[in-house]
């Protein structure tokens, strides 16, 4: 069919870049850009920093230099290489959260929503009392329970995406148990009860793909939050330990008795890394969001009003 | 600004050609969306004069809506519009906003198609009829909370609404569909404008309060010399009150004449394919001739008797009896039409019987399994031999799975082809039902209305079922579609001789296909009996006013059935 575009313009976010215009396409470029860099500098690391997250110096609390780019922690640390680091650190971090709370979360909204009855009252009340808890305060205590203080790199990772993971289960689980309610009366979904299918075919054939498309956009959205809540415990100090691997929460710590003392890089270059990561991937969700619904994406003006519209985004 | 005052008063009509209220001129308007730009209206010209009712016509997607939106300037962002539209001697497309706001309520109104959303539900009506008054200030000067009241009272009155000096403090949700609908037109006339653009006035609506609603209108133009521009798909609407009709087809008018030239001779290859579609009472009935009810000699596939659904009540209130002592048969073969208004419980018992709702009282027997002791497991079995047609073409399919997979669910799931057998079968059965056999591979949104449709009776039928339910399986549909997919159903139908309940609150359609027709009216079963005679010799009160106040594409009859009805209404 000549109508069927090329599998590299579906993909979410291309296929998104391609309908966006002005300040919209604006807003998602810089997100992308973002989170480009966040990853780029995730996968390369070990390649950029000059020296290992964990490694340490004589030279405590150097000023910026050649030998120590953007200078030195009062412990002894290279704040380019931790905050390089800090990257690969949070990255991991995101993805076993949110694959643990994406599958957990998929799979207990479609059986809550779809069979109903006491199943369904008891998750979404465990649900509930997991939303009315503070999310940090909850992370804190699945942390304290699952590492008891001591860590290693993946365990440290693991304790922390786990935390992460409660708080995020209920978020998805609602997402998915409302698209299925409400997708459990199209009649679509009736059509296949009437065909006589079974409840895990209608379920896994029917209503799963079609709940779960607004997947992408919460995951964006929550791995900006699962960032957060990583800093949150490393600021507090229930993160990964430093010696084990750079994280940008403790760095910023660490830093906070610095700043009075005037020494500025030990806590501005991992609290602007926080911040550009977490913008990145908010700019991203949320345009996302936008353009996905039509209501809230902008068009072009019909005829001649687009390329006046073109031009100046190319001037832009 | 020149203050139209010519149009208020009514306009003797037929005398020296007074300047027409509407004043299209080369209109075309065009959408931007995500796949290029689409001309929507490509040249569209004509006038409406005082005291005229126009209705414009069309299948969907020929461009009546957006032209309507276009008089009143409501076009979305994305639609760029050239041409003229002129009210009152100010062109619509060109004024600027502040003067659109003058002329909007004062000059033209809008009367909507559904009601229900057309009135904010935490106003009362009064608040919401003055709210025009107030926009407007009309002689100069504003408009007093009491002077407002006693204008909206005035309104009311004006449509009909019983006791207009207690219900103004009414909210929406106290009143019926067709009184809302009142509700509405009182809103637009509030400032007495010289236009009334109607879009669909009385498509969301009952037959019988269809009825009500065009007389209404009738009335208003015949008092106040109101123009209207009626926007419509249904010919006998347009028959029962149209004076000029506009026909359109995909952008373009296609034949514009008065409405007894139109329906006596149409001059348009495509006119005329239009009108030969709609479906007339008490033409090509399925049941001409019968003088008993047929395939009685067969097995009674479902049997109901005393059959009563309720559902359950919110906290303290009653529980609402959908359904209430209602029997009927269906034997094997014949086609059963279920006839009802909204809210008559025809749908429900439709659901009932695929195990969809469950009964609550009576008996209800489904190819000799009993409803009142269902239970998923124990009748799915059965479900091979029962299929079940939708209302709606676009929302029965999954998105995301092709036709292909959706008419194959029903053989995967009960046989045990195999995977080339079935894509054979699938392919067969797609041919039965006039769709090419590469429809499979495409997906839902990929057809049309009609081709989903036919798409969605391929799988009702893929197991030759010995029953088929089929809920207003055409009234999604465009009238020339509609008449193919009943076509369709017919010949299948002859061919396979299944027996079919055909669920629909279209007269007219029912007597195309089913022998034997029930009407049901709030959940009882007021007359059955064998179709033509149901339709042609109503026994039952209710069933003659519904009968009766079905309009027919024909403005003779239509004006000779008007005058029966209302001599029938005046009896009771």
């Amino acid at each position: 069919m000549e109508t069927k575009k090329s599998l590299l313009s579906r993909l979410p976010v291309i296929s998104q870049l391609k309908k966006s215009v002005g300040l919209q396409r604006g807003m998602l470029v810089a997100g992308i850009v973002l989170t480009l860099m966040f990853l780029l500098t995730a996968a390369l690391a070990p390649l950029i920093a000059p020296y290992g997250a964990t490694q340490r110096f004589d030279e405590t609390q150097a000023a910026p230099s050649s030998v120590h780019l953007w200078g030195t922690t009062a412990g002894g640390y290279d704040v380019f290489s931790r905050t390089i680091g800090g990257a690969q650190t949070a990255f991991m971090v995101i993805v076993v959260a949110v694959a643990l709370s994406i599958f957990l979360g998929v799979i207990l909204g479609l059986l809550s929503g779809y069979l109903g009855g006491w199943l369904d009252r008891i998750l979404v009340v465990v649900a509930d009392a997991i939303y009315a808890f503070p999310t940090l305060l909850l992370a804190m205590v699945m942390s304290i329970a699952l590492s008891q203080g001591r860590s290693d790199v993946w365990s440290g990772i693991f304790s922390a995406a786990i935390s992460i993971t409660v708080v995020f289960i209920p978020q998805y689980f609602r997402v998915i148990r409302a698209e299925t309610i409400r997708l459990k009366a199209e009649p679509f979904v009736e059509s296949a009860i009437v065909v006589g299918a079974s409840s895990v075919r209608i379920m896994a054939r029917h209503i799963y793909k079609n709940a779960t498309r607004t997947l992408p956009l919460i995951f964006t959205l929550n791995a900006s939050e699962a960032i957060l809540t990583l800093a949150g415990l490393g600021f507090l100090g229930f993160g990964i330990e430093p010696s084990t691997a750079a994280e940008w929460g403790y760095d910023l710590n660490h830093a906070q008795s610095d700043a009075t003392a005037g020494i500025w890089w030990t806590g501005v270059f991992p609290g602007v890394a926080i911040v550009l990561t977490v913008l990145g991937l908010t700019l991203l969700g949320e345009s996302m969001n936008d353009l996905n619904d039509p209501r809230l994406r902008g068009r072009k003006r019909a005829a001649k009003k687009a390329r006046k519209n073109a031009k100046e985004l190319v001037d832009a | 600004m020149s203050h139209s005052t010519e149009n208020v008063g009514a306009a003797p009509r037929g005398e020296a050609v007074p300047r027409p209220v509407l004043d299209i001129a080369d209109l075309k308007i065009t959408f931007a969306t995500d796949q290029g730009d689409v001309q929507a209206v490509k040249d569209v010209s004509f006038t409406v004069a005082p005291g005229e009712i126009v209705a414009i016509v069309g299948e969907s997607g020929s461009g009546k809506t957006v032209t309507a939106k276009a008089i009143l300037g409501l076009l979305p962002e994305t639609a760029i519009s050239s041409g003229a539209v002129v009210i009152s001697g100010n062109d619509v497309i060109t004024v600027s906003t502040h003067q659109l706001r003058q002329i909007r309520g004062r000059d033209v109104a809008m009367v909507f198609q559904e009601p229900s959303t057309a009135l904010n539900p935490v106003y009362t009506v009064g608040w919401q009829i003055a709210e025009g008054l107030r926009a407007h200030r009309p002689e100069g000067k504003r408009v007093g909370k009491r002077e407002a009241r006693k204008l909206a009272i005035e309104a009311l009155g004006k449509v009909g609404i019983p006791e207009p000096e207690k219900r103004v403090d009414y909210y929406p949700h106290q009143f019926s569909g067709g009184q809302k609908q009142r509700v509405v037109i009182a809103a637009a006339l509030a400032l007495n404008p010289g236009l009334i653009v109607a879009d669909e006035p009385t498509t969301a609506l009952d037959v019988t309060v269809q009825a009500e609603i065009l007389e209404l209108l009738r009335d208003l133009r015949d008092r106040y010399g109101t123009s209207i521009v009626l926007i419509t798909h249904n010919m006998g609407v347009v028959a029962d009150l149209a004076d000029r009709v506009v026909v359109m087809f995909q952008g373009d008018v296609v034949e514009e004449a008065t409405s007894e030239a139109l329906f006596a001779a149409p001059q348009r290859a495509y006119t005329k394919k239009l009108l030969a579609a709609v479906p007339h009472l008490g033409r090509n009935s399925a049941s001409a001739g019968f003088t008993e009810r047929a395939f009685q000699d067969k097995d009674v596939l479902v049997r109901a008797t005393e059959l009563e659904i309720e559902y359950p009540g919110r906290l303290g209130s009653p529980a609402f009896k959908a359904v209430d002592k209602v029997s009927f048969t269906i034997s094997a073969g014949e086609v059963f039409g279920l006839v009802g208004e909204s809210g008559s419980g025809k749908t429900t018992i439709g659901r009932a019987i695929a195990g969809l709702n469950r009964t609550t009282g009576g008996s209800l027997n489904v190819l000799g399994y009993e409803m009142l002791n269902y239970k998923e497991r124990t009748f799915r079995p059965l479900r091979k031999d029962i299929g079940f047609v939708f209302q709606d073409p676009a929302a029965s399919f999954n998105p995301h799975l092709s036709i292909g997979e959706c008419v194959a669910e029903p053989l995967i799931i009960h046989t045990d082809l195999s995977g080339p057998a079935v894509t054979r079968k699938v392919e067969e059965l797609l041919e039965s039902v006039q769709l090419p056999a590469a429809y499979a591979k495409r997906f839902p949104h990929e057809l049309s209305g009609g081709q989903r449709q036919r798409a969605s009776l391929a799988r009702g039928l893929a197991l030759k079922p010995k029953l088929l339910i089929a809920d207003e399986p055409t009234s999604a549909l465009d009238v020339s579609v509609q008449a193919k997919v009943l076509e369709l159903f017919r010949e299948i139908q002859a061919e396979l001789g299944f027996a079919a309940l055909f669920i629909s609150h279209d007269l007219a359609v029912v007597d195309i296909l089913a022998e034997w027709v029930g009407v049901l009216y709030k959940g009882k079963m007021v007359e059955q009996g064998i179709g033509n005679q149901v339709m042609g010799n109503p026994q039952d009160a209710y069933t003659k006013r519904l009968i009766a106040s079905l309009p027919v594409p024909n403005p003779a009859e239509q004006a000779q059935r008007r005058a029966a009805h209302q001599a029938l209404l005046a009896a009771r």
